[in-house]
């Protein structure tokens, strides 16, 4: 931590994330506008005092419509992730740690499902099921794992043919203590780098498919939403597509930069 | 070598089973029947030609049938006729696929040099000016929505400047251009699209060939041709460069699902006339059998891509052939 707090590039990320979390969370504090409250005599104002980031077509103001947004992007990060940490992590412990047949197995079907375009298939789901945040989660969480998945095994086997495995072995240390004890410890740092970088790219996702229509539904706001009703007006009102991406940008630069600072922190190899 | 490519392709037997079963059970899962679209439109449909529709398309049949009805049809690649307009599904990818296919392979080309050329320069400089300079340029298009980038760009490129097309890949008086012309105008509508559609692999891919290429450049084999009195230029790009690379094939070709996912989004916002927008089309409209043979089409070209990966790697790197 204290490192993450020392490397200038990770500690403004952490700062960046700490206030979009902090907005979220006091969101009725920062803004006095209501996300979905309509005024169509303040439609498509440029940013003034009134309106720091300007109106929508609809009158809404987008300075709160972000904010507001804020809390459903960060959501599906973090919950898309954790998704994607209990179906990756665990088949990849499964196949590394057990190896033989089951190992076999379980990467084939990772072979086969890295074959298919990953936002070709939520696309798909998202399409036939309903559009909502929980379908969102969950769609990029079944979609985004593989990677993950072949990370954890290649750890797991690395870890397992170790010396001081095969001496708590001899020891007779019980499997669930072995795990636990001696292997989990031992995988946990690439774990939490792929954690950071992924929830980065679920927000980058989420926001695709909400350009798309097909993510967050109308009157919920989310940023990818706000930069598709942008679109429309992308000649005449430049701040509602400016002022979104950006904070798309911004956001996700910052869980990258946080990945890469863990990275440089775990692999010593990198540290000289 | 033989052997090895032999081993090769019959590896890829479980996974195109795999791809065919996936692609079946997806569809076959997800709310709503194909024939619900002809079904819903007509109110006055009766018990017995709904029955009969369902006939049609198999659907009366157990599961393992129909997958084995539609197995057998996709091996000619049969994929049946769109529900849209009813003209066949080969067709309609055929006449979309080369589009797809000259955007992917240039933005292909366009990752490789532009990953190895910042690659390189990062990591020869590596702490200095450009490193950092470069290295904040890779985040910040790692971390850019793409169909954002794409808008901006459409904007600051299209409407401010007016340097270059953002819609479609050739102009309404194409026919009448020259040759030259052609090429032209076909590069000036591709410039975006490839750009944008490189972005976030160019970006990882580059951070890759920084941290490939600096573990080589520790290796006693580049002391060595130092010592030998060689100019940093023919270490780096004589002994160093193409050591660093190998792996990079493999990457590269780890990236084409990427590119082709990301085509949906960017085929769409540059109304460019690709596979990506025709899937994306098909989806909204729930055109089954058309979005059933682009998962296939896009499964394979990567798995294509794959296996090329793998032998290219092989005929590059000796070692791999013996494993």
């Amino acid at each position: 931590m204290k490192k993450l707090i020392s490397d200038n590039s990770s500690f403004l990320g952490l700062i960046f994330i700490g206030l979009i979390i902090l907005s979220a969370a006091l969101a009725p504090l920062l803004t006095s506008y209501d996300p979905s409250a309509q005024d169509l005599t303040q439609r498509l104002l440029p940013p003034s005092f009134a309106h720091i980031f300007g109106t929508d077509d609809l009158g809404r103001d987008v300075f709160s419509r972000i904010i507001y947004g804020s809390r459903v992007s960060m959501t599906v990060g973090f919950f898309a992730v954790i998704m994607t940490l209990i179906i990756g992590a665990t088949l990849g412990i499964v196949s590394g740690y057990f190896g033989g047949w089951i190992d076999s197995v379980l990467m084939r079907f990772t072979d086969i499902m890295l074959c298919f375009p990953t936002f070709f298939l939520i696309l798909l789901i998202i399409a036939f099921f309903e559009p909502s945040i929980v379908n969102v989660m969950i769609v990029i969480g079944l979609t985004s794992w593989t990677g993950l998945a072949r990370i954890v095994r290649s750890e797991v086997l690395s870890v397992r043919e170790r010396e001081f495995i095969l001496a708590s072995q001899m020891l007779a240390v019980s499997k669930k203590r072995l795990f636990f004890v001696h292997i989990l410890p031992n995988i946990i740092s690439p774990i939490i780098v792929y954690c950071a970088v992924g929830i980065g790219s679920a927000i980058l996702t989420e926001s695709g498919l909400s350009f798309l229509g097909l993510g967050v539904q109308p009157p919920t706001s989310s940023w990818g939403q706000i930069l598709s009703g942008g679109k429309d007006y992308i000649y005449s009102a430049w701040w509602l597509s400016v002022f979104p991406g950006v904070i798309i940008l911004f956001t996700v630069l910052s869980f990258n930069l946080i990945g890469e600072t863990l990275r440089d922190i775990f692999d010593p190899k990198e540290r000289v | 070598m033989l052997s090895y490519v032999s081993r090769r392709l019959l590896y890829s037997i479980p996974i195109i089973i795999g791809i065919t079963l996936i692609t079946f059970f997806i569809m076959y899962w997800t709310p709503g029947k194909p024939t619900d679209v002809s079904m819903e439109l007509n109110p006055k449909i009766s018990a017995e030609a709904k029955e009969r529709l369902l006939k049609l398309y198999g659907l009366d049949k157990p599961v393992y049938e129909q997958y084995w009805n539609w197995l057998r049809r996709i091996a000619v690649l049969d994929f049946g006729n769109s529900f849209k307009d009813g003209i066949p599904v080969i067709s309609k990818i055929a006449q979309r696929l080369p589009a797809t296919l000259l955007l992917n392979f240039l933005s292909l080309g366009f990752i490789f040099i532009g990953a190895t050329l910042i690659g390189v320069v990062c990591a020869v400089k590596k702490g200095g000016f450009w490193d950092r300079f470069l290295t904040f340029l890779v985040f910040l298009g790692f971390s850019t929505p793409s169909f954002w980038a794409a808008l901006i760009l459409m904007i600051v490129f299209g409407l401010w400047l007016g340097w270059l097309p953002i819609s479609g890949i050739v102009s309404f008086r194409f026919y009448e251009l020259s040759t030259l012309g052609k090429v032209l105008d076909l590069t000036k509508h591709l410039i975006l699209p490839v750009f944008v559609s490189s972005i976030a692999s160019l970006a990882a891919l580059s951070r890759y060939v920084r941290s490939s290429l600096m573990d080589t450049l520790k290796q006693d084999y580049i002391k060595t041709a130092y010592a030998k009195g060689l100019s940093q230029k023919d270490v780096v790009f004589g002994h160093a460069l193409k050591n660093a690379l190998l792996p990079l094939i493999t990457i590269l070709c780890l990236s084409i699902p990427g590119l082709i996912g990301g085509s949906f989004i960017i085929e769409t916002i540059f109304s460019y006339p690709g596979m990506g927008r025709l899937g994306y089309e098909a989806i909204i409209a729930r055109d089954y059998p058309v979005i059933m043979g682009i998962g296939i089409i896009s499964a394979f070209l990567t798995l294509a891509g794959n296996i090329a990966a793998d032998i290219l790697y092989a005929v590059a790197d000796p070692r791999i052939r013996y494993k």
